[in-house]
C-alpha cells in the first residue's frame, strides 16, 4: 500500500525516467541487534496484528521456527541456528536467533526485476514498498531479491513482504515490530543514528569476547535499511544463511540490464534494416520477369501430395502437362 | 521479588537459574539487556536446557534437573573456602554470629528432630542458644564452633566442585567459572541479582532451593542493595496479588494464617503467631500480628467482630492439615469431595498425574467452572480420542460453566512481580454473558446469604455477618474492594507518642499499616496493601515515572507494597553505621538525623545506627537468616536431596542412606508413591516448562499464538536421539509410570548428555502448553507424565524433575 | 488466369497461422512485461495481471502448434551442401540477383536457418517459461534456476522476435510470398524463380530453359 506521497517516491519499478528528486527526507533504518534478541516472536505477532494478516496454524517441523517460512501473510519470521563458534579463545555452543524479513536494500533487486510500473516503490526515506494494486503477480521480484524475501499469494497472485510499516513511518511512528520488541533488540531511527548505535553495541560485544562482532549493512546492495548487529559479522551465513555478500544476481543483472537495450536494439535494427533494404533494393518480384509464357486456362492448382506430407512430389494438372 | 524489575538494570552480575526469564518474562528481561548494555553486566544462566535465556548469556552452565541445591551449595563452599565473602555485611546483617543450641545436628543427610514414621521434623533442636532474657547468644568474632557461620561452613564444605559435578553433571571448569563470577560481587561495589521462577519452586525441595540462593546472596552482601536481591519472577500477571491475598489453603490475606485445630483458644492462636524478639533491639515486626489480624476481622465482620467475641475468631475455620491441590484431588479421587468450584484454574491440564485428575473429576457430583475460556477441565467429560480418552456416557458429573472476563475486560489492580499494584482500566466489554469475577461471586454470595436468612442453618453467622456494604451488592466495584483491602479508621486514630495528633480521622482511608490497631478501631482487608488507596486517592493509578536518583526507583509510579517500598531490606544497602556500601547506588542511609534515600526505608526512620535495630525488621532476630531455626519443614540449612523420580540410584551427597535419598519431610500419598518409576524402566530425566510463545494452556485459544507455536513437541538431545534412532520431526512416545504422551521430536544440541559420576544422564524437555481445546493442534497434557508429589513446605508439585522413557512412535 | 502450384496445404497454413497469431500475442504480452516501454501493450490484454495470466497459456498454444508445424516442415529444412553455397552468396540474395544463386529446393538456407532457430527457441521458451511460471511451477525450482530461466527466456524471445521480423520482412520483400501462406498456392513463375528445384520436383519441368542450366 502506498502510504507516502508521490514526492516521497525516489524510485519506481519498470520506469525508465527518474522519479521526483525534489524532496530529501531522512533516510531511516531498522537495526536488529541479534545479541539482544530473545527470539520471543512478539515482532511476528505485532506484524500480523498491525497489518491484519494471519497465516495458517501450521505444524511443528522439528524446530522453533514457526511459521517455518515467510509467506504472503507472514512478513517476518524468527530463524534459529544451533552453531559452535569461537568466543574469546574457546569454542562455545550458541543458539543464534535472527529475525528475517525484507532488508529494504538501497539497490533493491525486486524493484530492478519488477516489470510493472509502480508496483514496487522506493521512498526517499529508503523504504522499499510493494504496491499490490499495481502488482501483476509475475513473481520476478522473487527472482530479483538477493535475500529470498518476497512471497506470492496463492489467493490473489500478489507479491507481499515487510513494508517497514511505511504507513506508520509516514506519520512519524516506528514500525510495529520495533514498538513491540520487549528487549530493545529492534531499534528504529535515522540510518546514521542506527549506524552509530550499532558501533556502540559492537564495542560491547567485542569486550565480551566476540572479536568479529560487527554491523551487517551489505555494500553489494548499496547498504540496507534493515541492518543487523552480529556477534559473528565475519560469518553472516551461520545466521540461518544470511548471505555473506548479497548482490543482485549477475543473471538478473543481465536479464534486467544489458538484455533490455540489447534486445530492443536488435529488434529495432532488424525492422529498420528491412525497411531501408526495401527502399534501396525494392521487392523481389518473380512475376515482374516476363520471360516465361503463361499457359493454361484458369486457376490451375498443382497440388502437393497431401497435407503435412512434404515429399515434394507434386501432382501436375493434366492440362498443364500438355 | 525483594527488588523490582527496573532495578535489575543496576546489577553487575545476573544469575538466571530455576527460571528462563528471556522466554517466560520477555518484557522484564529488557532490564537484563539494559544492565548488559549500560553496566557491562555479565549474565550467567544455569539450566538443564540451553534456553533462549542461555542464548543471551555470557556464561551457560548445564545442570541436571533437581540438583540445584548441590550446585548452589557448591558455590557457597567456593565463596567460604576462597574467602570471597562480604564479611562486614555478613556480620552486620545476618545471623552468622548467632549461636545454635547443642541439640542441633546433621547426620547422613538427616537433621536432628526427625520422626521417620511421620516423615516430619520437630524443629525444637534447631533453635539458638538463649540467654537468661530469652535473647539469642551471639559471637561477633564468628569463631564459636556452634555459631551459624561455622555450622554453615562445615555444612557446605562437603559440597566440593567434584561432588557438585558428579551430582549436577556440570563440568567442573564451567562450575568454577560460575563460582568466580558470583564471587566477583563479594565486594561492596559489585552486586549480583538472582532471577528465578518455577524452575526452583516446582521441586520437592523448592523452598530450600530458594533459601540456598538467598544464603548465597547474603554471603555476598547482595540483599537489600540496588541491583541485588532474590527475585522471584511471577508467571501470571496477578499471581503475586493472589499470593498476597492468601494463596495457600491455610493462609489469610497479608500472609496471616488460619487457626489450626490446636489453636483452641484465641490466645493460643495469637501466642503461636506473635513472635518475641530474639535480640534486644530488634524491630520484630511480626510482633504486630494482633493489629493486622484484628483489622482483617474488622474488615470482614465489622460490628459483629467485637473484643468480647475475640473479633469473631470462631467464625474462622480451624484446619487439621493443608488442603493443597494434591491433597484435594486425592480426596476427590477417593470420592470424599462431591463438588468443586474451579475459578480461573485448569486442573486437568495443570495438575500432576492427569489420569488421576480426570478420574477424580469423574467422581464429582458437580463442577463449577468460572473461566473466560472453554478449558480442558470444563470439557473433561468430552472424548477427544487419544488426547482425552474418556467414556462420556459413564460420567455423571454435572458441569456448570460461568463465563468470566479476561484482564482487558475488567478494571482493577494487578500486582506484578515487583510487588507493584498497578491499576488498569477496562479496554473492552466482555462478550456474551460473561461477567467479572466479583460479579459472579457477588451473585453467588447474595443468594447464599438469602438462603441462610430464609432457611437458617447450623452456623449461619459467618455468612450472615460478613461485611457486604457494596453499593450494588451483586457487583462489588473494584474501587470498593480496593478501599476495603486498604482499610479505614473506624474511630479517630491518635498518635501514641503525641496524644494531641490525630493520625487518621474516623472513616478515613488509612495511609499506612503503621496506623493499624488491635483494639478494633481500624480495618484492613489485606494489611500489606494498606496505603494503596488512601485519602489522597488511588495510589495504584499513579503514572509518574520520574526517577530523581537514576536508580529506577520511581516512587510515584503505582504503589508497591509494603508502604510503597521498592527494595525490601533496603537498610542493608548501608553498613552497620548507616553508610552506603556503594556511594553510587544509595538506597537508604543515615544522614545523622534520619534514615533517608531513594527508597522508603525498610526501617524505623529515626532509628540511629547505634541502636542496633537490625536491617531485617520482619525476623525476630533483626537480621537475615543464613540458618533458619524455624519455618522450614526439612531442616534449618538446605541439603541436597534427589527428586522423587531420579535417573540416579544414589544421592551422591549421602550415598548408602536411602532415607536421605529424597526429601525426608516431603509428603507423598501411598497410591502416588506406588506410581513412581524406576531408572531401569524410565532412565531419562524430564522437565516440563512453558515457552515464550504461549502462556500455559490459555494462549493456544488465540490464533496469533497458535500460529507461532502450533503443535506439541518434546525436546531431545542429539546424542540420545541418535541412540534411539529418532530424527528431527519424528513422532515420539514419551512415557512415565503414570502414562504416556505422543508429540513431534525436536532434536537439538541444546540438551546435552550429562556425566553424573558413573551415570550418563540424558534429559528430555517437555513444553506444557498443549491440550485438546483451543486453536492449536490437539495435544496431550504433559502432566500425564508428572508425579503427585510436592514441596515439603508448600506442596507445589514437582513438575520440573521426574523420569521418563522415550521411543519412536 | 495464371496456373498455380500449391505450396502449402490447408492444414499447413492453419497450423502456421496458429503459431503466428500465438506468436504475435505472446510477443506483445511478453514485450509488455519485458521492457517498460512496451508496458502499455498490457492494455491489449486487459491489464498487467491479465497479461501475466494469459501470456503463458498463449505460449503453450504457440509451442504445441509449433511442434506440429515443425514435424511438417522438418524434412525440407535439413541443410544440404548447396545451402552453404547459397549462404556464401548472401550479397546477391540481398540485391535480388537470384540468377547468380545456386538452385535450391523448397526452402532456401535463410528459411532453413530460421526454422532451426525456431526449433531451438520455442522449446527454450517453453521450458524456461514453465520454470518461472509462478502460478504453477515456480515454487518447485530454486531461485538461481528461476533467474537463469528468466534470462534464457528473454534471450530466446529476443532472438525469436528478431528472426520473425526477418521472416516477415522476407515475406513482404519476396513478393507473392504472403499469398503462398494465405491461400497456399504460388505461381509457376514464383516457384521457378525462388525455389527451382522444388518447382521441378512438383511439376517435373526444369525451372530454367535448357541451355541456361
Amino acid at each position: 500500500m502506498s502510504s507516502l506521497q508521490s514526492l516521497d517516491i525516489k524510485r519506481r519499478s519498470a520506469t525508465t525516467l527518474p522519479s521526483t528528486q525534489a524532496r530529501e527526507t531522512l533516510e531511516v533504518a531498522k537495526l536488529i541487534d541479534v545479541s539482544k534478541c530473545i527470539g520471543c516472536k512478539a515482532c511476528q505477532v505485532a506484524c500480523s496484528e498491525w497489518n491484519d494478516i494471519r497465516g495458517d496454524i501450521g505444524t511443528n517441523v522439528g524446530v522453533y521456527d514457526n511459521p517455518a517460512d515467510l509467506g504472503p501473510k507472514t512478513w517476518t519470521v524468527m530463524r534459529y541456528s544451533e552453531v559452535e563458534e569461537k568466543k574469546g579463545e574457546e569454542m562455545a555452543f550458541e543458539w543464534l536467533i535472527r529475525k528475517d524479513g525484507c532488508m529494504h536494500c538501497a539497490e533493491p533487486g525486486c524493484l530492478k526485476a519488477c516489470p510493472s510500473p509502480g508496483a514496487i516503490l522506493q521512498y526517499s526515506n529508503g523504504i522499499v514498498d510493494f504496491i499490490e494494486e499495481n502488482c501483476i503477480g509475475c513473481g520476478y521480484c522473487v527472482a530479483g531479491c538477493p535475500f529470498n524475501v518476497p512471497r506470492i499469494s496463492k489467493q490473489d497472485s500478489k507479491a507481499y513482504k515487510c513494508t517497514l510499516c511505511s504507513d506508520r513511518v509516514a506519520v512519524g511512528l516506528e514500525p510495529a515490530c520495533v514498538k513491540t520488541c520487549p528487549t530493545g533488540a529492534i531499534t528504529f531511527g535515522s540510518k546514521e543514528d542506527m549506524i552509530d548505535h550499532a558501533a556502540e553495541r559492537v564495542v560491547d560485544l567485542k569486550e565480551r569476547g566476540y572479536a568479529n562482532a560487527g554491523l551487517y549493512n551489505p555494500a553489494g546492495v548499496g547498504g540496507t535499511h534493515v541492518m543487523y548487529v552480529l556477534k559473528h559479522a565475519d560469518k553472516p551465513e551461520i545466521y540461518h544463511g544470511l548471505p555473506k555478500d548479497p548482490q543482485i544476481s549477475a543473471t538478473v543483472g543481465l536479464w534486467k540490464g544489458v538484455m533490455k537495450p540489447l534486445a530492443m536494439l536488435a529488434m529495432g535494427l532488424t525492422a529498420l534494416t528491412g525497411f531501408f533494404h526495401y527502399v534501396k533494393v525494392g521487392p523481389n518480384d518473380a512475376e515482374a520477369h516476363p520471360d516465361e509464357p503463361e499457359d493454361g486456362n484458369g486457376p490451375h492448382v498443382i497440388r502437393s501430395s497431401g497435407p503435412g506430407q512434404m515429399e515434394g512430389k507434386g501432382n501436375v494438372n493434366p492440362g498443364e502437362q500438355a | 521479588m525483594t527488588n523490582h524489575w527496573v532495578d535489575i538494570k543496576n546489577a553487575d552480575v545476573i544469575l538466571i537459574m530455576g527460571g528462563n526469564a528471556a522466554e517466560a518474562h520477555p518484557c522484564g528481561f529488557k532490564w537484563v539487556t539494559e544492565a548488559k548494555a549500560h553496566r557491562k553486566a555479565r549474565l550467567m544462566v544455569v539450566d538443564p536446557r540451553f534456553t533462549r535465556s542461555a542464548a543471551m548469556a555470557d556464561l551457560y552452565a548445564p545442570i541436571r534437573v533437581g540438583s540445584d541445591i548441590a550446585f548452589l551449595g557448591g558455590v557457597i563452599n567456593y565463596l567460604i573456602s576462597h574467602d570471597k565473602l562480604q564479611m562486614e555485611y555478613i556480620k552486620a546483617h545476618t545471623n552468622a554470629p548467632f549461636i545454635v543450641g547443642e541439640g542441633y545436628s546433621l547426620k547422613d543427610g538427616i537433621f536432628s528432630g526427625y520422626d521417620a514414621e511421620k516423615r516430619k521434623y520437630d524443629p525444637a533442636s534447631w533453635g539458638y542458644e538463649l540467654d537468661k532474657d530469652g535473647f539469642a547468644k551471639v559471637d561477633p568474632t564468628l569463631e564459636n564452633p556452634r555459631c551459624v557461620f561455622q555450622i554453615l561452613k562445615q555444612h557446605y564444605a562437603r559440597y566440593t566442585p567434584e561432588l557438585v559435578s558428579k551430582i549436577c553433571g556440570t563440568p567442573v571448569d564451567t562450575f568454577k567459572k560460575v563460582c568466580e563470577l558470583a564471587a566477583s560481587t563479594a565486594t561492596p561495589t559489585r552486586n549480583m541479582t538472582i532471577m528465578y521462577a518455577l524452575g526452583w519452586t516446582h521441586h520437592s525441595q523448592g523452598s530450600e532451593i530458594i533459601r540456598t540462593g538467598a544464603i548465597l546472596q547474603l554471603l555476598l552482601g547482595n540483599i537489600g542493595v540496588a541491583g541485588g536481591g532474590m527475585n522471584a519472577l511471577r508467571g501470571h500477571s496477578n499471581i503475586q496479588g493472589l499470593t498476597d491475598l492468601g494463596l495457600l489453603s491455610t493462609s489469610l490475606p497479608g500472609y496471616l494464617q488460619l487457626p489450626k485445630d490446636s489453636d483452641v483458644k484465641y490466645d493460643d492462636y495469637m501466642t503461636r503467631l506473635t513472635p518475641k524478639p530474639l535480640r534486644p533491639n530488634s524491630t520484630n515486626y511480626w510482633g504486630n500480628y494482633p493489629k493486622f489480624h484484628v483489622s482483617l476481622m474488622k474488615a470482614w465482620y465489622g460490628k459483629a467482630a467485637t473484643k468480647e467475641n475475640n473479633w469473631a475468631f470462631d467464625y474462622l475455620p480451624r484446619y487439621d492439615s493443608g488442603y493443597d491441590i494434591i491433597k484435594t484431588f486425592d480426596l476427590m479421587y477417593d470420592g470424599k469431595i462431591n463438588g468443586y468450584i474451579c475459578q480461573g484454574f485448569n486442573p486437568l491440564s495443570s495438575f500432576p498425574d492427569t489420569h488421576k485428575i480426570s478420574a477424580a473429576l469423574q467422581k464429582l457430583k458437580f463442577l463449577v467452572i468460572i473461566d473466560p475460556l472453554a478449558t480442558e477441565t470444563s470439557n473433561f467429560w468430552q472424548n477427544h480420542g487419544e488426547h482425552n480418552d474418556v467414556k462420556t456416557e459413564d460420567i455423571k458429573t454435572e458441569v456448570f460453566r460461568l463465563p468470566s472476563t479476561c484482564f482487558a475486560e475488567e478494571e482493577g489492580s494487578l500486582t506484578n512481580s515487583s510487588r507493584w499494584l498497578q491499576w488498569h482500566y477496562k479496554g473492552a466489554e466482555p462478550p456474551g454473558e460473561a461477567k467479572g469475577d466479583p460479579e459472579i461471586i457477588g451473585e453467588l454470595f447474595t443468594r447464599i446469604r438469602a438462603l441462610y436468612a430464609k432457611e437458617g442453618g447450623v452456623f449461619p453467622e459467618p455468612i450472615r455477618d460478613l461485611t457486604w456494604t457494596y453499593k450494588i451488592p451483586t457487583s462489588p466495584s473494584p474501587e470498593e474492594l480496593a478501599q476495603e483491602y486498604n482499610g479505614r479508621a473506624l474511630d479517630d486514630i491518635v498518635d501514641p507518642k503525641k496524644k494531641d495528633t490525630i493520625l487518621a480521622k474516623k472513616g478515613e482511608l488509612l495511609g499506612t499499616f503503621a496506623h493499624l490497631r488491635d483494639d478494633g478501631t481500624t480495618s484492613a482487608g489485606c494489611w500489606v496493601y494498606t496505603g494503596a488507596y488512601t485519602e489522597k486517592g488511588n495510589m495504584m493509578a499513579r503514572r509518574d515515572n520520574s526517577d530523581p536518583y537514576g536508580l529506577g526507583q520511581t516512587l510515584n509510579w503505582a504503589f508497591a507494597w509494603p508502604v510503597n517500598r521498592r527494595v525490601l531490606y533496603n537498610r542493608a544497602s548501608s553498613d552497620a553505621a548507616g553508610k552506603p556500601w556503594d556511594p553510587k547506588r544509595k538506597l537508604v542511609f543515615w544522614n545523622g538525623e534520619k534514615n533517608v534515600g531513594s527508597d522508603v526505608p525498610d526501617y524505623r526512620p529515626d532509628a540511629a545506627p547505634e541502636e542496633g535495630v537490625g536491617a531485617f525488621i520482619l525476623t525476630a532476630e533483626g537480621v537475615a537468616r543464613l540458618f533458619a531455626p524455624t519455618g522450614m519443614a526439612e531442616g534449618p540449612l538446605p541439603e541436597h536431596y534427589e527428586p522423587f523420580e531420579s535417573p540416579l540410584k544414589v544421592n551422591h551427597l549421602n550415598p548408602g542412606h536411602a532415607d536421605a535419598f529424597n526429601n525426608p519431610a516431603a509428603r507423598m500419598f501411598k497410591k502416588d508413591r506406588a506410581k513412581l518409576g524406576k531408572p531401569e524402566q524410565f532412565p531419562y530425566a524430564a522437565t516440563s516448562y512453558g515457552m515464550t510463545e504461549h502462556f500455559h494452556g490459555w494462549t493456544k485459544h488465540l490464533k496469533g499464538n497458535a500460529i507461532i507455536q502450533p503443535e506439541q513437541f518434546v525436546e531431545v538431545g542429539d546424542e540420545l536421539a541418535k541412540e534411539k534412532g529418532i530424527a528431527n520431526g519424528d513422532r515420539v512416545k514419551v512415557s512415565s509410570a503414570r502414562g504416556h504422551i505422543e508429540a513431534v521430536a525436536v532434536v537439538t544440541k541444546r540438551l546435552r548428555a550429562l556425566d553424573c559420576g558413573d551415570t550418563k544422564v540424558h534429559q528430555i524437555g517437555l513444553p506444557n502448553h498443549w491440550g485438546f481445546m483451543g486453536l492449536a493442534k490437539k495435544g496431550f497434557s504433559v502432566n500425564t507424565l508428572s508425579p503427585s508429589v510436592g514441596d515439603a513446605n508448600t506442596q507445589t508439585p514437582e513438575y520440573k524433575a521426574f523420569t521418563v522413557n522415550i521411543e519412536k512412535a | 488466369m495464371k496456373p498455380l502450384i500449391q505450396r502449402y496445404s490447408d492444414s499447413d497454413r492453419i497450423n502456421h497461422w496458429i503459431v503466428a497469431i500465438a506468436f504475435v500475442l505472446a510477443g506483445l504480452s511478453g514485450l509488455a512485461m519485458f521492457h517498460p516501454a512496451f508496458f502499455s501493450l498490457t492494455g491489449l490484454f486487459g491489464g498487467g495481471a491479465w497479461t501475466r495470466t494469459l501470456h503463458p497459456y498463449i505460449g503453450i498454444v504457440m509451442f504445441t502448434a509449433f511442434v506440429s508445424m515443425a514435424k511438417r516442415f522438418w524434412k525440407h529444412n535439413v541443410m544440404v551442401p548447396v545451402d552453404y553455397e547459397w549462404l556464401k552468396l548472401l550479397p546477391d540474395v540481398l540485391t535480388n540477383r537470384e540468377d547468380r544463386l545456386p538452385k535450391i529446393g523448397k526452402y532456401n538456407a535463410g528459411q532453413k536457418l530460421l526454422f532451426w532457430m525456431l526449433v531451438v527457441a520455442l522449446p527454450t521458451l517453453f521450458v524456461t517459461g514453465l520454470i518461472f511460471w509462478r502460478a504453477w511451477f515456480a515454487e518447485y525450482f530454486p531461485i538461481p534456476v528461476i533467474r537463469l530461466a528468466a534470462l534464457l527466456h528473454a534471450v530466446a524471445a529476443a532472438t525469436l522476435i528478431t528472426g520473425i521480423l526477418v521472416h516477415i520482412y522476407a515475406a513482404i520483400w519476396i513478393k507473392w510470398t504472403v499469398g503462398a501462406m494465405i491461400r497456399g498456392s504460388v505461381t509457376h513463375k514464383w516457384a521457378k524463380a525462388h525455389h527451382p528445384l522444388w518447382y521441378r520436383e512438383v511439376t517435373g519441368q526444369p525451372a530454367t530453359p535448357p541451355g541456361q542450366e
